[in-house]
């Protein structure tokens, strides 16, 4: 008796000290990991609200400003423009790279040869880094010898300022942007096409629909999810829109000054303000956090 | 998804797969998947000859929007600097000036910063693999304690866009918590934030579930201790997922740019991309030489993609199957 009790007492020890060196163990493994998360993810996204409430001259400590540093975002005219052009570029961004991806997606899956060309051509800039294509671009925006222009005149057509006019910048920045980024969305509905039962177009057929009555009622209806998802990815991509203002306009053109643009004005340029810098972050936080929460919702529910 | 299942290859995309094989066969010989028309309605008469209107009309789009673009770049840097600016501009290159490819690699510095950033994608590429497949094999097959929770703190910053946290994590750079180190201008300023990748930690740790764990523990009968159990049974048997995590690792560190402009302001220690950027703002560079800076710039993604795009365009489809 006295033995057994002693032998299940070394044994619910020894299961106990074995889950604990597990679990040192487990967490062995994974310090290194859980750090950079907790310096570069977790202790930043803190220390940014935090600091949206501070002033920050890198001689003393941080001191507390309460809400100054949102007023003097808010003071600010180019806080302003800043929200407007964002909006701007995201709305003009997702009239040509929400329908022509979705466009080029269907017309695609109806090729039937070199398949390969058509996929490695569209994704090929999305490849390319970001500055390339915008560099690219800004040679052909040239209104002297740029290759636009060029066209145009050959054409007979009336040329453009591109960049260098208020009235054409902020289009031609939407052009380079998604001429670099669509592929990544034409990929995706193309996998999406491809996974639509092929019976559910037989029927219809057999139901006498053409192939437009198709197209709507079949295709469309199919595709309603992942065109949901890829419209709330890109309103969260092209709000944080960066390098096609900051490299083709400047960060001081008040035509397409976007709200990332003015958070490194506020931080690396003009003003040298961090704290005015975090306000304007937070603030687009929000905005971009309402909708990656409909975002996690959408595709939670799917799951 | 094919991301999730260890025994096959994966990521196999078969239409590209399939590509070469169907190439000679007729319009009706891919009835793989049925799609908005029949074989039928393209395959004979008036349908064919539609299909192959619309066939030459999108290959043309195609070729003139997304390849004639890099074309003009290669062909730019090697024209002279008249012919590039002169206001109607050349298809064809009149002039062959190929030394503006050395230029640009020796005046410009080009070989430096491509050198520079080349470092920072590998060793980069190296520190997170390493970090973040340890961390992926402790959640998915030692399941700590608060595993759970771990993994849903590194998912949630997932939610955070990148740029709102810009300003925060570049003080968090200049003086590392604890520490007090100040990281910038140097490799692992870009290095320990990508660590921080709760989508390659997910994926990997995916992988690794579906890895039974009776092949496990028979090991772990033999004498094999975690880490052997790691490196020789769980590794070998990840090589796509690996695969997979490298290249989008790599390609995000090259083609990076708003991160390596704040860390990097020292121009020694600048990637391609800023470089490119701080000189295409000065008027002293040649702009042929520029865009043989920017060819250079490409070559390396083009060349990866060009390899693994079989991964890269399966690791997108198998993404937007996930949703």
């Amino acid at each position: 008796m006295a033995v057994a009790t002693v032998g299940r007492q070394t044994g619910f020890r020894s299961r106990l000290s074995r889950k604990i060196q597990d679990n040192l163990m487990a967490y062995a493994f994974m310090a290194a990991g859980i750090l950079c998360f907790a310096v570069f993810s977790w202790y930043p996204l803190v220390r940014g609200i935090i600091l949206s409430f501070q002033q920050i001259n890198f001689v003393t400590d941080p001191y507390w400003v309460g809400t100054e540093n949102f007023a003097a975002i808010f003071d600010d005219p180019l806080f302003w423009t800043a929200w407007k052009n964002t909006l701007v570029f995201t709305g003009l961004a997702l009239v040509f790279g929400f329908v022509v991806p979705l466009a080029l997606a269907i017309l695609l899956n109806e090729i039937r040869h070199w398949k390969g060309f058509f996929r490695v051509a569209v994704y090929l800039p999305v490849m390319l880094p970001p500055i390339v294509g915008v560099l690219l671009f800004r040679y052909f925006y040239d209104p002297g010898f740029g290759l636009f222009n060029t066209i145009l005149r050959g054409l007979g057509l009336p040329e453009s300022q591109w960049t260098q006019s208020s009235s054409t910048a902020m289009i031609s920045l939407v052009l380079v942007s998604t001429w670099a980024n669509l592929g990544g969305a034409t990929l995706m509905y193309l996998a999406a096409l491809q996974s639509i039962p092929g019976e559910l177009y037989e029927a219809a057929e057999l139901d006498g629909a053409s192939a437009w009555r198709r197209l709507r009622h079949v295709t469309l209806p199919q595709l309603r999810f992942i065109m949901l998802v890829l419209l709330l990815l890109q309103i969260i991509a092209t709000m944080q829109v960066f390098i096609e203002p900051y490299q083709l306009t400047g960060t001081s053109n008040p035509d397409t000054i976007t709200v990332m643009v003015l958070i490194y004005r506020y931080a690396f340029t003009v003003n040298q303000d961090f704290g005015m810098a975090a306000a304007m972050s937070v603030l687009l936080f929000v905005v971009l956090a309402a909708f990656s929460a409909v975002y996690l919702r959408v595709t939670r529910n799917a799951d | 998804m094919t991301l999730t299942a260890p025994p096959k290859p994966p990521l196999s995309s078969p239409a590209v797969a399939a590509a070469p094989a169907r190439r000679r066969r007729p319009i009706g010989g891919s009835a793989a998947t049925r799609t908005l028309f029949s074989e039928s309605e393209i395959g004979r008469g008036r349908g064919r000859a539609a299909y192959w209107v619309v066939f030459t009309l999108v290959f043309l789009l195609f070729l003139a929007v997304f390849i004639f673009p890099l074309y003009w770049m290669f062909t730019s840097a090697v024209k002279t600097p008249e012919e590039y600016a002169q206001p109607n501009p050349t298809l064809f290159p009149q002039s062959w000036v190929p030394e503006t490819y050395e230029l640009a690699w020796d005046r410009m510095r080009i070989a430096k910063f491509f050198a520079n950033t080349a470092f920072y994608a590998l060793g980069g590429w190296l520190i997170q693999l390493v970090i973040q497949v340890a961390a992926a094999y402790a959640l998915s097959k030692l399941r700590p304690m608060f595993g759970k929770v771990v993994l849903g703190a590194m998912l949630a910053s997932l939610m955070l866009p990148a740029t709102a946290l810009l300003i925060p994590a570049y003080l968090t750079i200049t003086d590392v918590p604890l520490v007090g180190w100040n990281l910038l201008n140097s490799p692992w300023a870009l290095w320990l934030p990508a660590v921080a990748n709760a989508f390659n930690i997910y994926v990997l740790k995916r992988f690794f579930d579906q890895i039974p764990n009776d092949l496990l523990d028979s090991a772990a009968i033999d004498g094999a201790g975690r880490f052997r159990i790691l490196w020789s049974i769980v590794l070998p048997l990840s090589r796509p997922v690996l695969g997979v995590v490298s290249i989008f690792s790599i390609v995000a560190i090259w083609k990076d740019f708003i991160w390596p402009l704040l860390v990097l302001q020292d121009t020694e220690t600048q990637t391609l991309s800023v470089a490119l950027s701080r000189l295409a703002a000065t008027s002293q560079v040649p702009p042929t030489e520029l865009m043989a800076g920017l060819a250079i710039a490409s070559v390396p993604m083009i060349v990866v993609f060009l390899v693994f795009q079989r991964s890269i365009i399966g690791g997108l489809a198998a993404g937007s199957m996930k949703g």
